[in-house]
């Protein structure tokens, strides 16, 4: 203990370290909140950002597995403050959401819904910038911690600056491209700015919230919270989702030498020819 | 058109890339003299790979065969070879014919200058066996092999599902592991902690997190495409062993070397200098090859950020090619019934 007291007496990183003992959150050597992990919602988010109720979902045949469960909003306020002619276009990607749906597709989910698709993602803390992977669609994103620069190119991950405001991880996300918020068809366009705070309340749980501007289709900036679960099981890790291939046949299938002909009406049965 | 495009980077890049090589020979050849180097390292003390690197290189995968055992060339030789593939790459085409159509080689991505060339004399990349070139195929790959171009002849373009690995962007040659250089979009992020090291591949925006507990790659493992990674430093040399991979690369064709489920591969990263990951690995895999083979390379430096690969979200190629070939089929059925 004497020997402790020397050195905190000595170190300013000691000292916060003790401080944070007594918050009870892990951190690292450079005193910041340790948030490395697995980590992933119990979120109904993914669905519907807003409130939903349980209904049948697209494709029946799936029965009760292709039902869409049902949760509360998770905006504060409610409701997504469309602007009224940017309603238009979520009208058309919810009828249209079985095939459109950037999920649907395995396209990379963007900022934030790739935090709470239903699938872990990994945070890794390097001396210098910060790591996210996502095991949806092997999705990803460097954290730039330091060499904060404009996005160069617009991208389906975006381009994240992040920094430190005590103890949350505030990242600002821009240079998205076009993409959906949910299963429901809320969206965003390439104006999009999104910023985003993790703060960490105990070694297993993180808040995070989320603001979103975007004035193409948004009267006001609007936020949403939810918590983040560290996967704490001895054999959590990310395994490959490579969806790509789950998503050919309704992506690509009208184009198929079967379908295309029968669909033109033309018999192929027993033609063997394809040399 | 369509139907060779992956192929017809290959070529291209390397030529390309033997061009430049020769133009920057005399720089790197003046770095190389850098002296009192010493291993920068994490703050925990491991030797530092976090950065960006590139594995462009002239250097073929396997040696031209008329080399034998040589494997390496001398300056002269290697001048000789480049001042030839010069000219055969500016040399003049003729229009209208085949030949014409190819690349703009000035344009961007297609210059080289862009990038970091390895320059070394290797003339193969795989050193084991001695003769610089893959081992014998085992009998029941050599018919898994035959199997498979009989049914590639026959249903390659009846629908997405049957087209290549690299074009449906599920997975690219040269992901491994083992990582081969492919001759475009060649960079790497590595990434550190205490425990993982992590590869981000440029192509196609694929993650590779390594655990650096050395344990056993098959424990807590599922079956995926580039197979599971488990790693450890010995002294400064990181040791990567991969197991588990998926047996569906097990073509050539649909990947540069097969793989069956039985592969089992070794991988060294070692900091040789601050511009420099000397990179070696060793495939065994007795299902497919009659012996282990190795190969060694280096990573380069580079200059960051790396940009998004998107691939799939762009896959306008799979679309392409298989409208392509309905309406070839259509053209030939209403030719029949004339």
């Amino acid at each position: 203990m004497f020997r402790l007291l020397v050195l905190c007496s000595i170190s300013l990183i000691c000292s916060t370290t003790v401080l944070a003992q007594s918050e009870g959150l892990p951190r690292r050597d450079d005193g910041r909140p340790d948030i490395s992990g697995i980590w992933q919602v119990l979120s109904n988010a993914n669905w519907n950002l807003e409130d939903q109720p349980a209904v049948q979902g697209t494709v029946e045949s799936l029965g009760a597995i292709g039902a869409v469960t049902p949760g509360k909003s998770v905006i504060r306020g409610g409701r997504i403050p469309y602007k009224p002619e940017a309603l238009a276009q979520l009208t058309s990607n919810y009828a249209n959401r079985r095939t459109e749906d950037p999920e649907a597709k395995c396209f990379m989910p963007g900022i934030p819904r790739a935090t709470y698709i239903p699938q872990p993602f990994q945070i890794f803390q390097t001396d210098t910038d910060i790591f996210m992977a996502y095991q949806f669609a092997g999705a990803e994103r460097t954290v730039f911690m330091d060499n904060h620069m404009e996005a160069p190119i617009d991208s389906w991950m975006g381009w994240s600056n992040g920094h430190w405001e005590g103890d949350t991880l505030v990242i600002e996300v821009a240079g998205l491209n076009p993409n959906w918020l949910d299963r429901t068809g809320n969206y965003y366009t390439s104006t999009v700015k999104v910023t985003e705070r993790y703060t960490l309340k105990s070694p297993y749980h993180m808040d995070y919230e989320v603001t979103i501007e975007d004035p193409a289709v948004y009267e006001d900036p609007w936020t949403f919270g939810m918590t983040l679960y560290k996967r704490v099981e001895d054999n959590a890790r990310l395994f490959e989702f490579k969806c790509v291939e789950f998503a050919e046949e309704m992506m690509y299938s009208y184009l198929s030498r079967e379908n295309y002909f029968r669909n033109l009406g033309i018999d192929i049965s027993g033609d063997d020819e394809d040399e | 058109m369509n139907r060779n495009i992956n192929r017809a980077y290959i070529p291209i890049s390397y030529r390309m890339a033997t061009l430049i090589m020769f133009l920057l020979s005399a720089v790197n050849a003046a770095m190389a003299q850098e002296e009192s180097w010493e291993m920068p390292r994490t703050s925990w003390g491991d030797p530092l790979i976090q950065g960006y690197w590139s594995n462009s290189t002239m250097v073929p995968l396997q040696r031209p065969e008329h080399l034998g055992e040589q494997a390496f060339y001398t300056e002269q030789e290697l001048n000789d070879i480049l001042r030839a593939e010069f000219d055969d790459e500016y040399g003049e085409t003729q229009a209208g014919t085949p030949e014409d159509v190819h690349y703009q080689f000035d344009d961007y991505l297609m210059n080289r200058t862009a990038d970091n060339i390895t320059q070394n004399l290797r003339t193969s990349i795989i050193v084991d066996p001695p003769n610089g070139r893959y081992p014998e195929l085992t009998a029941a790959a050599k018919q898994d092999l035959e199997d498979f171009r009989v049914w590639r002849d026959k249903y390659q373009w009846d629908k997405a599902q049957n087209r290549t690995l690299s074009e449906r962007c599920l997975i690219w040659d040269q992901e491994g592991p083992p990582i081969l250089p492919l001759g475009y979009n060649s960079t790497y992020q590595f990434m550190q902690t205490e425990d993982y090291v992590v590869l981000k591949l440029e192509m196609i925006h694929d993650v590779r997190i390594i655990p650096l507990d050395g344990g056993d790659p098959a424990e807590n493992s599922l079956p995926q495409w580039l197979g599971n990674s488990r790693g450890y430093w010995d002294g400064d040399t990181l040791v990567v062993k991969t197991t588990g991979y998926t047996g569906r690369t097990n073509m050539p064709g649909l990947r540069r070397a097969p793989m069956s489920v039985d592969a089992v591969v070794e991988e060294r990263f070692t900091r040789v200098d601050e511009t420099t990951i000397d990179y070696q690995f060793t495939v065994t895999d007795p299902t497919v090859w009659t012996q282990p083979w190795s190969g060694n390379y280096p990573f380069n430096a580079i200059d960051g950020p790396m940009f998004e690969y998107a691939c799939h979200e762009g896959n306008y190629g799979i679309v392409n090619i298989l409208s392509g070939k309905r309406t070839e089929e259509l053209d030939r059925m209403r030719a029949a019934e004339q």
